[in-house]
């Protein structure tokens, strides 16, 4: 199990080591040793949607510069999660901090600013329709950046290559596979240079081999730029053998969060239950 | 008792909330068409959806109307023995009311549908979150061109239909029913004044700036997928024409 990421712990999927090849070590203690004060952190965070407690008492560190995974069961509070270290959602109590600032006492003016450090792959894409691929990840450069249409050019191809997609500029995205797609997204979240990508279930929905070809880029991409990426994903047991740190969201409330290695060695039965997969456990859903 | 007082006053404060929300979205919707970047080009292309593609059946529908105006106004003039006044009856319902109202409700039918379908779809398909995060303001990017554009083309349409409503009116009138040319035209100019015009106006306008309104809003809130569209837009459509005939209401009992 070389073919890993530093950080991760391999649990004995060998043929995920042959899947993401190009995800060999390239030095934990180089990772580590750089500034470890956390990039975002959410302090006490609870919010209520639509009459119901969705986060609870959620505190949480997002290191810099390195691949955090946030997994649990479906309606657990992931997602929220991520709208809230993006300010998209807004906590009734708690602070989320992103370098040292709480963004929720930001005006929206400074918000953008923020966002602006910011890359966001959604679970669908959200890709405008009506534009071809092209205009899609060219979209943030015209709209927020006064960059000329050669440099335009210039930049969305080298983006398009860099996804494995360097011919299909002038396709719609209704032409293209639910992969594909998911690879215009992540070009388009990539364009701009952020710091951080968010990612909210990258891969839903999309079959092995597409899923996994996908994590492999995610994978390939974050080696070439060591960006701070999170991501929620349901990628059970595929991510561990790539993801530095893991957080596991229980009903609003983070059940276990940490370096990969540590989390899967956790005797709590709920994570050991999430991260088997098995289902017998505290969750019983039969 | 306690439960319809419960019920009462919870309608009525959604009601409330309804109205501020309302009220919120047109205003920084407005208030973001004075702030740069001003997108001059997607404006263009409001105005040409809004308003070139809406040319032929506003066209259409006031050939129709100017025509109907004149067969029935001749009907009951002749018992008076004023059929002069054809060429007056057409033109002042056509500039204060028929104009500005039936213009009105033809956009909506087909360029306000539209507007709420297309802004349902990239809510439900989480394009307007993508904006927020990309840190685009959606409002910016997806209403106020067709608030602008709305209040553009909707009042340049009223007064195409006004002016081929009253062709259409003559052709009939004096084409098929005799009345004099000179008579048509003469009488109408006699008894137009700016007035009559201002307050067509006036009121194209305000229903230029309800289309963009409501039909942004519904299309902005849609929820539930591919049926909260159809439901977005049904409601739309059906809220500003309402809406629509409600406020002319007013403005003509303002404006008289």
């Amino acid at each position: 199990m070389s073919e890993i990421l530093p950080g991760c712990a391999p649990i004995g999927l060998e043929v995920m080591s042959e899947i993401l090849p190009g995800c060999a070590p390239i030095g934990l203690e180089s990772i580590r040793n750089q500034d470890s004060s956390p990039i975002i952190r959410l302090v006490g965070v609870e919010t209520t949607l639509l009459g119901q407690k969705v986060l609870d008492g959620v505190t949480l560190d997002i290191p810099p510069r390195q691949i955090t995974v946030i997994i649990g069961l479906s309606g657990a509070g992931k997602s929220v999660i991520l709208r809230h270290m993006i300010g998209l959602t807004r906590p009734d109590r708690g602070q989320v901090l992103v370098d040292g600032v709480d963004i929720n006492l930001l005006s929206r003016k400074g918000l953008y600013a923020l966002r602006d450090r910011f890359g966001v792959m959604f679970q669908t894409g959200a890709l405008f329709e009506s534009m071809t691929v092209f205009d899609n990840v060219a979209f943030p450069l015209r709209e927020k950046t006064k960059s000329g249409e050669g440099e335009i050019r210039e930049k969305v191809t080298q983006v398009l290559a860099l996804v494995g997609l360097p011919d299909t500029g002038g396709k719609y995205p209704d032409e293209l596979s639910g992969g594909m797609v998911r690879r215009v997204a992540l070009a388009r979240a990539m364009v701009m240079d952020p710091e951080i990508i968010f990612f909210d279930e990258p891969t839903t929905g999309l079959d092995p081999i597409i899923r996994n070809s996908i994590l492999k880029l995610l994978c390939d991409t974050w080696r070439e730029f060591s960006f701070t990426m999170v991501m929620v994903s349901h990628d059970i047991p595929e991510i561990f053998n790539w993801c530095h740190n893991l957080v596991v969201v229980r009903a609003g409330k983070i059940a276990a969060a940490g370096p990969t290695a540590s989390i899967l060695a956790s005797e709590d039965p709920f994570v050991q239950q999430l991260v088997t997969g098995d289902f017998a456990g505290p969750v019983s859903l039969l | 008792m306690i439960r319809i007082v419960e019920r009462i006053g919870t309608r009525t404060l959604r009601g409330v909330n309804l109205l501020g929300d309302t009220g919120l979205f047109l205003l920084e919707s407005v208030a973001y068409c004075f702030v740069p970047p001003y997108r001059l080009r997607k404006i263009v292309e409001q105005i040409h959806f809004i308003g070139f593609k809406s040319l032929f059946v506003i066209v259409l529908t006031a050939a129709f109307t100017g025509m109907v105006l004149a067969i029935q106004g001749i009907h009951t003039l002749r018992k008076f023995g004023s059929e002069g006044l054809i060429g007056t009856i057409v033109a002042l319902s056509l500039i204060r009311e028929l104009g500005p109202v039936l213009t009105a409700l033809m956009v909506i039918g087909r360029a306000g549908s539209a507007m709420t379908a297309e802004i349902g779809i990239l809510r439900i398909s989480g394009v307007i979150m993508a904006l927020d995060a990309m840190a685009i303001e959606p409002k910016k990017f997806l209403v106020s061109p067709r608030l602008v554009g709305s209040v553009v083309a909707v009042p340049l349409l009223t007064a195409i239909f006004i002016v081929v409503g009253i062709l259409g009116g003559g052709v009939i009138a004096v084409g098929l029913l005799g009345v004099n040319a000179a008579e048509y035209t003469g009488r109408m100019v006699q008894s137009v004044v700016f007035a009559d015009i201002a307050g067509g106006f006036c009121k194209s306008f305000a229903f230029a700036i309800l289309i963009g309104w409501v039909c942004t809003w519904k299309g902005y809130n849609t929820q539930r997928g591919a049926k909260g569209v159809g439901n977005a837009t049904t409601s739309a459509v059906v809220a500003a024409s309402v809406l629509v005939l409600v406020s002319d209401y007013i403005l003509t009992s303002v404006l008289l």
